[in-house]
């Protein structure tokens, strides 16, 4: 079976999930062909074990993100096959676009896959799973932190080839971040807070905690909806964003169905909840009940211990 | 003057459970269905954009006949032309057979401006905004936060923080959830909708390669302890670093 991959960057490297796409396109028994965007990533890529051939795709388009442009570059320098890319924002967007340009169908978000192409992806935010077999060429977009990912020591080919496409956005205005601190999206560890915190000037000791770790802190709907200091895009959820960190720490969230659809799958789940029960320790591994007041500063204190 | 065609789709409310029963989602459990939340967020700032430059609005779903109760919904905010696409012997449509209807539709409608949310509360796939798109042969903003009434500007992310972008018509827009608070139909709005009238159409959406094997539940986690009381946090801390091995 014959995979191309649209290689997921992060500044002027590759996003990690890159080698997840190797390493899954891998077990299907492919060599994979890696396109790299105006060239980011390009001998990175060619390193990742596994990779049949890198190719530097290098057109003005790949100066801004636009769906459309890239979808029209790849497209003209991919070959025939199955086209494989991360199922974040603009991975879905550029995947789903070079479907469309070749009238094959895209599945989105795919969490397991076997050769014959059996994929499996989460449906109703996680509430329920959705397998589906495809006949032929498809687009796909692979969930980060679900696949194994490919080692190094791999020596591929790398070529360049010229590809553009017509650009229709143009950006205006560049705005940078309020804090630099992590998206949930991307952290390996995420303490949440809900309601329960009492008022958004509480989430400070998340904040303190999260920081200490590396971590980023995510938020309830509840939380969101109730106060003006907890943005959306801190939001965990069926209406935010899902989730799958190694350790995810919820701290008087109470667990409503559209939380957990967005968390249930991190690796590991602490519930700080002083209501026994709370449907979060349903789903959590280590449960303590108590209140935050209570047990924050002594989380804090022994994580501070080992760190 | 603008011609915008908002993308509607019909799910169950997410606060619903969701019930497997044999290899199936049980539809017949669940009790309410809604509009999908983020093409909610869509049809307020279509309502925002058309206020402001003047213009009108189609609202387009995709669904069997009790997906007329989204169109209705946006009747009694002010949408006068509605339209619904099926055929009966449709169940479960690939990427590629609905990106076809709802882009037919959208020309159909003589639309320049495609509002839609960034995916579906139910299949989650986020497909239908980019691939709705290249067949129109349009750019496409996605996950749009903030815009301005106007139209003219669309906040989307960016790995630095976020951008300001403005996007050649014809386009598409996806929306995430943006500040605006979304409308209630007054009581007008609720009398005309009853009247409103919906253009049922059908199309051909070719073939599909995609076999829908079915659904399953998610794995269940093995249950796990419960401590009781902040003295308990050294304990847990403990286990996070010998067991769970993730500090």
């Amino acid at each position: 079976m014959d995979i191309t991959i649209i290689a997921e960057t992060q500044g002027n490297g590759l996003h990690a999930v890159t080698n997840q796409l190797v390493g899954a396109a891998s077990s299907l028994g492919a060599s994979p062909t890696v396109l790299c965007g105006g060239g980011v990533g390009a001998d990175e890529a060619a390193g990742i074990a596994g990779v049949g051939k890198v190719l530097s795709v290098t057109g003005d388009c790949f100066s801004t993100f636009d769906g459309g442009a890239w979808a029209a570059a790849f497209d003209a320098a991919a070959g025939s096959g199955v086209i494989v890319g991360a199922a974040t924002a603009q991975g879905r967007d550029v995947v789903a676009r070079i479907a469309a340009r070749r009238g094959i169908p895209v599945v989105q978000d795919v969490v397991s896959m076997s050769p014959g192409l059996n994929m499996t992806h989460p449906i109703y935010s996680g509430k329920a799973m959705q397998e589906v077999t495809v006949s032929g060429d498809c687009g796909v977009t692979l969930r980060a932190n679900t696949f194994a990912p490919a080692g190094g020591g791999g020596s591929a080919e790398t070529a360049t080839v010229q590809q553009s496409g017509d650009v229709k956005i143009a950006v205006q205005e560049a705005i940078a971040k309020a804090s630099e601190r992590l998206d949930v999206a991307d952290a390996d560890i995420i303490i949440s807070g809900g309601r329960g915190m009492g008022g958004p000037e509480n989430f400070d000791k998340l904040y303190a905690l999260a920081d200490e770790m590396g971590g980023a802190v995510g938020a309830s709907r509840a939380a969101v909806d109730a106060w003006d200091g907890i943005p959306h895009t801190m939001q965990v959820g069926q209406t935010g964003k899902t989730v799958n960190p190694s350790l995810y720490i919820a701290v008087g969230i109470s667990g409503a169905i559209q939380h957990l659809a967005g968390m249930r799958t991190s690796k590991y789940i602490v519930a700080i909840n002083k209501d026994p029960e709370a449907p979060i320790f349903k789903v959590a591994d280590y449960g303590i009940v108590a209140t935050w007041e209570e047990a924050m500063p002594v989380l804090a204190a022994e994580i501070a211990k080992i760190l | 003057m603008v011609e915008i065609a908002v993308l509607l789709k019909q799910v169950p409310d997410t606060n619903a459970k969701i019930v497997v029963v044999g290899g199936r989602v049980d539809e017949s459990a669940v009790t309410s269905w809604v509009t999908s939340p983020y093409d909610e967020y869509a049809l307020e700032a279509a309502l925002q954009h058309t206020e402001a430059a003047g213009g009108s609005i189609t609202a387009i779903t995709l669904g069997p006949a009790r997906a007329d109760k989204v169109l209705k919904d946006a009747a009694a905010l002010g949408v006068t032309k509605l339209v619904r696409i099926w055929d009966d012997s449709w169940q479960d449509l690939d990427s590629k057979q609905v990106q076809s209807a709802l882009a037919n539709a959208v020309q159909a409608a003589g639309a320049e401006l495609v509002y839609c949310g960034k995916q579906s509360a139910d299949r989650n796939q986020g497909s239908t905004g980019p691939g709705v798109a290249e067949l129109l042969g349009a750019g496409c903003v996605v996950e749009v936060s903030e815009f301005d009434a106007a139209g003219t500007t669309y906040l989307r992310p960016a790995a630095s923080g976020s951008e300001k972008v403005t996007v050649a018509a014809p386009a598409v827009v996806t929306f995430t959830k943006t500040a605006s608070d979304l409308r209630r139909p007054n009581v007008r709005g609720i009398m005309m909708a009853k009247r409103a009238q919906i253009d049922v159409v059908a199309g051909d959406v070719g073939s599909s390669t995609v076999n829908f094997n079915g659904h399953s539940s998610p794995a269940e986690k093995p249950p796990g302890k419960t401590y009781e009381g902040s003295g308990s946090v050294p304990e847990v801390v403990g286990l996070l670093r010998d067991e769970a091995k993730v500090l």
